[in-house]
């Protein structure tokens, strides 16, 4: 009887064991099964015109993704400009001022900002930001837009990032030892200076971890970028112009395009290089927070 | 000037706190206000009937019903394959080991990739294996999605019950596998919570199923049938001219925003009384 137990464990082992190394390895699989599928354009397009040509004229063969990089960077840096600092003076108030009431009534409310779809987002965007650009943002700075535009993607993609900046930072101030805060204080600085010379800085890598997450969240989200940028295939000129970022390309054509196999090659091309610059963006910010983490501990 | 300073600073991140706050709201306001006019018993009660995208009656039970098969299909098939992984971490790879750091590292990874590329890699396993858009198809890309969720969040809590507990089921001489079910039933207000939140993620993603679910008027009977998906029907309405479809759209989006927030609340609670639980 004992026996059979101990049998059982030890199978159980190691069929346990083998999920985990096939789990781990679909970060692999992904990565070679959208490289295989983009063999075909590499093979009749070098890797420079691929990324840096404008002319995109898919029934020509002539893939050039530089306007929908362009556009993609666009949306995400504006996202950034408005989350970060936002979220960053709100993470400072949360974790160093607020009263612990307030911290648990607010921080719930912000998580359920996650929560919400990136359709739902969208359908918000539409009904709210692109007519707000529209008729009151726009005509002090452009004759005509239509609202449609890198800044209503930007917007709407800063709210969506939110949580994840609020939740990562607050982290890291938590990790940062109360001894340090209280021999700041003791020197005399005002709670003010010691978030300024000793919380922020002692945070830093933590911070830029923290940012870099959420640009390649704002790098990679699809829906609500795609129902609020317009989708014009061009390279954006300005805030109100409308632009096609990379994962709204691949939404709106993949399902008609593929039985042309160059450009159902051209979409996964696009889909492996938005898997290789998020994945190496993820690995990197996570390995600063798992150094933090552990430095603590 | 030090005090002008600090106070300048204490006005600024309130404002952005009462700002961000208040986003959540803004977006529920607005989305029920423009979509509550259109909300009929229909549209929860009916299946689109001819010309439904053109303007005529019917509703989006299609969508409701499908996004609910490929929600549970998933989670449960998630289920499956996170929780053997969150027992080998915590249970047999000794804890903290560098198998185990490995694993989390690449969940932490893979729960960043964007669900459009999700959808890219589903829509190539599905041509690969032969497959055609359907609720199968659909099922297993979400699924790909939903494992990182669901890794994370039981491993959080599998980790923070106490190593006395397997210790003392190792000293009556149990196994590795007779402590992880005692663990795993020490865990189960966080696995629910687990569950909901990958709910709510399943539901809500459009980019993911966009190649592989398809897209129905009916309900699938069967795994081989295409299934629409709440999001996706949604995002296809919204984009009709015709202002009687988008006003339906605007609908959908309220019925969309009472289950998640519904799942998330309840997420909420139930991990609010885990933490009351814990020992």
């Amino acid at each position: 009887m004992k026996n059979i137990r101990l049998l059982k464990d030890r199978i159980i082992s190691k069929a346990f064991l083998a999920l985990t190394l096939l789990s781990i390895s679909t970060v692999i699989l992904i990565a070679l099964g959208l490289f295989y599928k983009s063999v075909p354009i590499l093979n009749s397009t070098s890797l420079y015109n691929l990324l840096f040509s404008s002319e995109w004229k898919p029934f020509k063969e002539a893939f050039g993704f530089y306007p929908f990089i362009v556009g993609t960077l666009w949306v995400t840096a504006i996202a950034i400009i408005i989350a970060l600092p936002l979220s960053l003076l709100t993470a400072i108030y949360l974790s160093e001022y607020a009263h612990i009431r307030v911290r648990k009534l607010v921080l719930p409310l912000i998580e359920l900002l996650s929560g919400i779809p990136p359709v739902l987002y969208g359908v918000w965007g539409v009904l709210v930001i692109v007519p707000l650009i529209q008729e009151r943002i726009a005509p002090h700075f452009v004759e005509f837009t239509t609202g449609y535009s890198v800044l209503a993607g930007g917007i709407v993609l800063a709210i969506m990032i939110f949580p994840l900046i609020i939740s990562i930072v607050i982290e890291v101030f938590d990790n940062v030892p109360q001894d340090l805060r209280n021999a700041s204080l003791s020197l005399g600085a005002t709670q003010w200076q010691t978030v300024k010379k000793v919380l922020l800085r002692k945070s830093t890598d933590g911070i830029v971890a923290a940012v870099v997450l959420a640009i390649s969240r704002a790098f990679g989200e699809t829906i609500a970028v795609l129902m609020v940028c317009g989708n014009l295939a061009q390279v954006p000129q300005n805030l109100f112009d409308s632009a096609y970022p990379l994962p709204a390309l691949i939404a709106n054509n993949y399902g008609e395009m593929m039985s042309i196999p160059m450009y159902d090659s051209a979409l996964m091309f696009a889909a492996l290089l938005l898997f290789v610059i998020i994945f190496v963006f993820n690995a990197l910010s996570r390995i600063i927070l798992y150094r933090i983490e552990k430095r603590n501990n | 000037m030090r005090k002008i300073e600090e106070n300048i600073f204490k006005i600024l991140m309130i404002l952005s706190t009462i700002i961000i706050s208040s986003t959540l709201f803004m977006i529920v306001y607005t989305l029920f206000a423009r979509g509550i006019g259109s909300l009929s018993w229909d549209m929860v009660s009916k299946i689109p009937e001819g010309g439904f995208y053109i303007g005529k009656g019917g509703g989006i039970l299609n969508a409701i019903v499908g996004s609910i098969y490929i929600t549970i299909g998933s989670t449960l098939l998630g289920l499956l394959i996170s929780l053997p992984i969150v027992i080998y971490i915590n249970v047999y790879a000794k804890r903290n080991a560098t198998l185990a750091s490995i694993t989390r590292l690449s969940y932490d990874i893979l729960f960043g990739i964007p669900s459009i590329v999700y959808g890219a890699f589903g829509f190539a396993i599905m041509v690969y294996m032969g497959l055609k858009t359907s609720l199968l198809a659909g099922i297993i890309t979400v699924t790909l999605m939903i494992i990182p969720i669901l890794v994370r969040a039981i491993d959080e809590v599998v980790r923070v019950v106490p190593e006395d507990m397997s210790n003392a089921v190792f000293s009556l001489g149990g196994t590795r596998y007779e402590s992880a079910k005692i663990i795993l039933r020490q865990s189960i207000p966080g696995i629910v919570t687990a569950i909901l939140l990958s709910f709510g993620r399943a539901i809500g993603d459009a980019a993911c199923v966009l190649f592989t679910a398809g897209f129905t008027d009916s309900i699938p009977t069967s795994l081989d049938q295409p299934a629409a998906t709440l999001p996706l029907s949604i995002f296809f309405q919204l984009s009709s001219p015709i202002q009687e479809v988008q006003n339906r759209a605007y609908a959908a989006a309220v019925i969309l925003t009472i289950i998640v927030l519904i799942i998330n609340i309840v997420a909420k609670i139930a991990s609010k009384n885990l933490s009351k639980n814990k020992i």
